[in-house]
């Protein structure tokens, strides 16, 4: 029994606007049980009192000055995009007010 | 739609809760995490790089004076600096970023627990500061396809990136309860003197109209003795007077639906400048849930204590202070100031001040006339088209009797209309007080020819009837001869 469903995997898709055919939607469901299963056994493990690690690398204060880099051309940065208008990239409509 | 209350009836009934969250776009050189410039009016995506654009492989690095700056803003508003502190992913998926997450601070905030005082209507508030945090602004994105440019109805959007990755430090309050009727003039002179901490600090221009200043404001009403009611949050508040209108439509509207019975939900609304009305917005996410996570890709910050007393030591003079030497030197009394500092005209007043006005005649223009004609404009007294040189070059033609108070007022109605200095609109417009004394004396010789029974009055020893005359020679000069003068001549005809 799969803990995620095909209808979640979608959804998720949408979000984060992937193209997911339906093969991929079963795969998918199937991988992601894999990893949420291993998640649980991993939560079986005892953590109190332990504090969650979120740098492996024991460094701290890292900082840059604040001098100017040279940026991207921008035909590079835009090549990087699904598709571009008028040097802005260009993305299907989105259900907010303007930011 | 329920009708609106009014904000009188409203707040007899309810006592709002306000909260103020203040977006603050730093003029650092660079982004927060790459080297790319911030200057403003680049061509679109000219300001991109592969870390501000998230593609893979790249490794963002905190910029240092980003972070020296916010540590400075809460020093100012009297926070707690943190002594361990780092970034959190804040996920949402809009293509506003294109990381997919906002690089913001989370449980960690880089400062916390301060305060502001403001004084509204002689009455002192504290207004408490629950966190200020480091995070980026976002791109700009540009709705096309529809008729009314807005979200609704367009069919794409397009996004220029220049704008994701520069510093921002959000500023919030905790809940301010007990301002009552005064809640939206106190959220005013919150944001005011948020402001000018900032401005004093010299880390963002903190321009509200070009969006460097942001503010939302949040809301809730209870009956009194209740618990605090649900609260909306506004967002595009883009003046100080936007942020005292969106208060007290929200009081108003809030009220309204209350007083029907019906609840209010917690939504994000949009403030509409022209109406001063504000309507629900659609959230970004379908899930309010950011799923934060720590930013493994940033190290941890322990700013050392010696580094934040370095800073604390490096603090200019801040407004406070700076008010109290101002009043000092321009001799005003606490009233007076307060009203000097309520229109936001400190800095207009020191400026005219010094470009050679007296501080009395400054603090008179921008009080009197000018502020009569903001309002009735509904502008902001700095957005007026009247610079503080202009009001002293006024000033200085009235001194040199070039212009009389009713003179200079139309040579005001000039400068605002774009025609120029006060000396342009004078010339241009001939409003000059008539100091060719032939002249004059020939319109007092017309005046007495024409009133002959006040002329015997004047001879007989009643002096105050010269005021007929006057009159009548203001009259005939349109306005711009000196009255003193006139006076002066008559009596010497007549005394």
């Amino acid at each position: 029994m799969s803990t995620i469903s095909r209808e979640e995997v979608a959804h998720l898709a949408r979000l984060a606007r992937l193209e997911v055919t339906d093969e991929e939607l079963d795969a998918f469901a199937g991988q992601l049980d894999v990893i949420l299963q291993s998640m649980k056994t991993l939560a079986e493990v005892d953590t109190d009192g332990v504090q969650p690690t979120s740098h492996a690398v024991p460094l701290v204060n890292v900082f840059r000055e604040d001098q100017p880099q040279p940026s991207l051309p921008r035909d590079a940065a835009l090549a990087g995009g699904p598709d571009t208008f008028e040097d802005r990239f260009r993305v299907p409509r989105i259900l907010d007010e303007e930011a | 739609m329920t009708k609106l209350n009014t904000f009188e009836q409203a707040v007899a009934t309810y006592e709002p809760v306000l909260g103020l969250e203040t977006h603050i776009e730093l003029d650092t050189n660079t982004k927060m995490f790459c080297g790319c410039s911030t200057a403003f009016g680049a061509e679109p995506n000219t300001q991109v790089c592969p870390v501000c654009l998230a593609l893979p492989g790249a490794l963002p690095v905190a910029n240092k004076a980003a972070v020296e700056a916010t540590i400075k803003i809460g020093l100012a508003l009297n926070c707690r600096i943190a002594e361990w502190t780092r970034f959190a992913r804040k996920n949402y998926f809009y293509p506003d970023m294109p990381k997919n997450f906002q690089t913001s601070q989370y449980e960690e905030p880089l400062c916390e627990d301060g305060y502001v005082d403001v004084v509204v209507d002689g009455k002192a508030y504290r207004v408490e500061i629950e966190r200020v945090h480091l995070e980026e602004d976002t791109g700009k994105t540009l709705h096309v396809g529809g008729t009314t440019g807005r979200i609704h109805g367009a069919t794409e959007s397009l996004v220029d990136y220049n704008r994701a990755g520069i510093p921002l430090v959000e500023i919030v309050t905790k809940p301010v309860p007990g301002t009552g009727a005064l809640a939206p003039e106190v959220a005013r002179a919150y944001t005011a003197e948020l402001r000018d901490i900032v401005r004093s600090l010299g880390v963002s221009d903190v321009r509200m109209e070009q969006g460097s200043l942001r503010c939302d404001v949040n809301l809730s009403l209870n009956r009194p003795g209740e618990e605090w009611g649900t609260r909306t949050e506004t967002k595009n508040v883009n003046s100080l007077r936007s942020v005292e209108r969106a208060v007290r439509y929200e009081v108003r509207r809030q009220s309204a639906l209350l007083d029907a019975g019906e609840r209010i939900f917690q939504e994000t609304r949009h403030f509409h400048e022209t109406t001063g009305e504000t309507s629900p917005g659609r959230s970004k996410e379908e899930a309010t849930d950011y799923r934060y996570f720590p930013e493994p890709d940033l190290a941890v910050m322990e700013p050392s204590r010696e580094w934040v007393e370095e800073l604390r030591a490096s603090l200019p003079e801040l407004p406070r202070k700076r008010r109290e030497r101002l009043q000092a030197a321009w001799s005003l009394g606490d009233k007076e100031m307060q009203s000097v500092v309520n229109a936001d005209a400190v800095d207009l007043i020191e400026a005219t001040v010094a470009a050679g006005a007296t501080p009395s005649a400054a603090v008179k223009w921008w009080l009197g006339e000018l502020s009569r004609r903001a309002n009735e404009s509904g502008e902001e007294l700095a957005a007026m088209r009247i610079t503080p040189a202009e009001v002293a070059e006024l000033q200085g033609m009235v001194d040199d009797g070039r212009l009389n108070d009713k003179l200079a007022r139309q040579v005001i109605d000039g400068v605002l209309a774009g025609e120029g200095s006060p000396s342009d609109v004078a010339a241009k417009r001939g409003l000059e007080v008539v100091s060719d004394t032939g002249a004059l004396e020939a319109a007092v010789d017309e005046a007495i020819a024409a009133n002959p029974a006040v002329a015997d009055k004047i001879r007989g020893g009643t002096h105050a009837a010269a005021g007929v005359l006057i009159g009548a020679v203001m009259k005939a000069t349109k306005g711009q001869a000196d009255a003193g003068t006139v006076r002066q001549i008559i009596l010497d005809k007549l005394g």
